[in-house]
């Protein structure tokens, strides 16, 4: 592999784990202060247990092999692969790169599900979901899209295969992990007093500074899936760049004359909506698109976030209105905007240029599959957990707060507050 | 002895210390409160949904006087911590029983 590409790849690597982080916060300040630590330990969760999964068993089973559906055992315990330079047999790191950078996806996308669940799941229960939801939902719709290219050099995931689109996981990442979300607030059930009583987000400033760091981390997430530093690479962190701000102008605008004030709660979300939404398509449009996209993600997640009163799920920091709304959004609009043309690509193209509906159906069909999938088993997977466990923490717990109760910490000392040694 | 409690818009705190201390006031007490009287609370948008603060932020401020000064530090924290407008707060004066300084002992009128 060429080494500016290899520096590119590893860098935005880096760049995406900050994203977990990133999105603890982003996710924390919304939270109530007695909930932030929690929501906190539940990202930083994915970032201890899925690394682990992923290079024993994950990696392989969403990209080894040449099958339609799953992956294969070949590269369990990532047998096989090395660093020895290519006129030595090897392939220089190239796969223990893809390991790495694919992995940090797999991290973050349970971690999406955490806003979702705020404020009344046991930890104990997340813990063990998070590794069992990356195996039996994570690993294959990934191999679906993905799957085959790393052994094969060419896609053998059935919907892949059928020549769906999706750069960097607008479909394996946010309209799955969207959908799972929803799954997973109709099992945990709603918070108490919800929606009588609600709780604002005790810090925006966490709020903001999640944002920056999801923003920045995205471009290792969108450009970086490029897999090389070249002109895709570009135009891709180029799309993340337009989108996010579009995205953010959108919900600002929209909340200015709806409520009345222009709010960063609303330019965040915003943002995270055109980031959502340009995933998919960051290295298949061009020109003014990103603009087009952001802007209609913003506009349609801001609505979106509101249906959960109407249709009754207590989605606490709104996973699937901005996650799966975006996600599907973006997906779909690709079906429009795809411009194979300007990147030298095999794909098909949107029916903006030149192409026929048949992309967009293929993004519709890679859409129904996935969500009637992940929400079944995410379903399953927690009704399953519910039995065993109980995966709702008790009354007096969700009360007093689950920082206390799952981690004997509590985020702010108050003024004149004391605790001693014992 | 008498106790002069007042509640105050806490941007208007200095100004009330400023003239407590130019008035020949020793010491005070001041604490962060939230109340509510005809100055209603204010509201918050979070993505759509609104939230109603009913209570708001004020300071309270007591001091010890002698029955003497009582009327002069009244009309000293009233016309600093004064703007006109709703919200301004109270003052009140209750009586102190005893006042003992715990360094010195001393009770009493000498303690104040």
């Amino acid at each position: 592999m060429d080494a500016g590409d290899a520096a590119w790849v590893l860098a935005s690597a880096a760049l995406v784990l900050f994203m977990t982080p990133g999105l603890a916060l982003f996710y924390g300040g919304m939270d109530r202060s007695r909930n932030v630590l929690n929501m906190l330990m539940m990202n930083f969760w994915c970032l201890l247990i899925v690394p682990i999964v992923w290079v024993t068993v994950g990696f392989s089973l969403a990209y080894a092999g040449a099958g339609e559906y799953i992956g294969n055992t070949d590269w369990f315990f990532l047998k096989g692969m090395g660093i020895s330079a290519e006129d030595a047999g090897g392939d220089g790191g190239t796969l223990l790169l893809a390991v790495a950078f694919l992995g940090m996806f797999a991290c973050i996308t349970p971690a999406l599900i955490s806003g979702a669940v705020a404020g009344r799941m046991k930890f104990a229960a997340w813990a063990i979901f998070v590794p069992v939801w990356i195996v039996l939902v994570y690993c294959p719709v990934s191999f679906w899209i993905y799957g085959g290219y790393w052994g094969e050099g060419v896609v053998t995931g059935f919907l892949g295969a059928r020549g769906s689109l999706d750069f960097a996981g607008g479909t394996v990442i946010h309209i799955n992990a969207g959908i799972a979300a929803l799954a997973a607030v109709m099992v945990l059930g709603k918070r108490r007093g919800w929606p009588k009583e609600g709780s604002p987000p005790h810090s925006m400033p966490l709020v903001m500074l999640g944002t920056g760091i999801l923003w920045m981390g995205w471009f290792g997430f969108n450009a970086g899936s490029a897999f090389a530093a070249n002109g895709t690479a570009i135009q891709a962190f180029l799309n993340t760049f337009l989108a996010a701000a579009a995205g953010g102008l959108a919900w600002g605008i929209v909340e200015r004359l709806k409520d009345g004030h222009f709010t960063n709660l609303g330019v965040a979300s915003g943002i995270v909506a055109g980031l959502v939404a340009i995933t998919p398509g960051a290295g298949f449009v061009s020109g003014m698109s990103p603009i087009y996209i952001g802007l209609a993600a913003g506009l349609v997640c801001v609505f979106a976030v509101r249906l959960k009163f109407k249709a009754g799920y207590d989605d606490a920091l709104d996973v699937v209105g901005v996650h799966f709304v975006g996600g599907l959004t973006g997906s779909l609009l690709i079906g429009f905007f795809a411009d194979p043309e300007f990147f030298g690509g095999t794909n098909m193209a949107g029916l903006f240029y030149g192409g026929g509906a048949e992309l967009l159906l293929e993004q519709a069909i890679a859409a129904v599959v996935t969500i009637v999938f992940s929400f079944v088993v995410t379903f399953l997977i927690l009704k399953v957990l519910d039995l065993i466990m109980g995966i709702r923490v008790d009354e007096e717990s969700e009360e007093t707060g689950l920082d206390l109760s799952q981690h004997a910490e509590t985020a702010y000392q108050t003024a004149g507050q004391r605790m001693e040694r014992v | 002895m008498k106790l002069v409690t007042a509640i105050i818009k806490p941007f208007k705190s200095d100004d009330v210390k400023a003239a407590l201390k130019s008035a020949g006031i020793a010491g005070m007490t001041v604490s962060e409160v939230q109340g509510f009287g005809r100055q209603g609370g204010h509201s918050e948008t979070y993505r759509g949904t609104e939230y109603q603060i009913d209570f708001v932020p004020k300071v309270r401020v007591e001091v010890i006087v002698d029955d003497a000064d009582v009327p002069g530090v009244v009309d000293t924290i009233v016309a600093a911590a004064a703007t006109g407008k709703i919200g301004d707060g109270k003052v009140w004066v209750t009586a102190v029983e005893d006042l003992i300084r715990i360094r010195t002992g001393e009770r009493g009128a000498d303690a104040v």
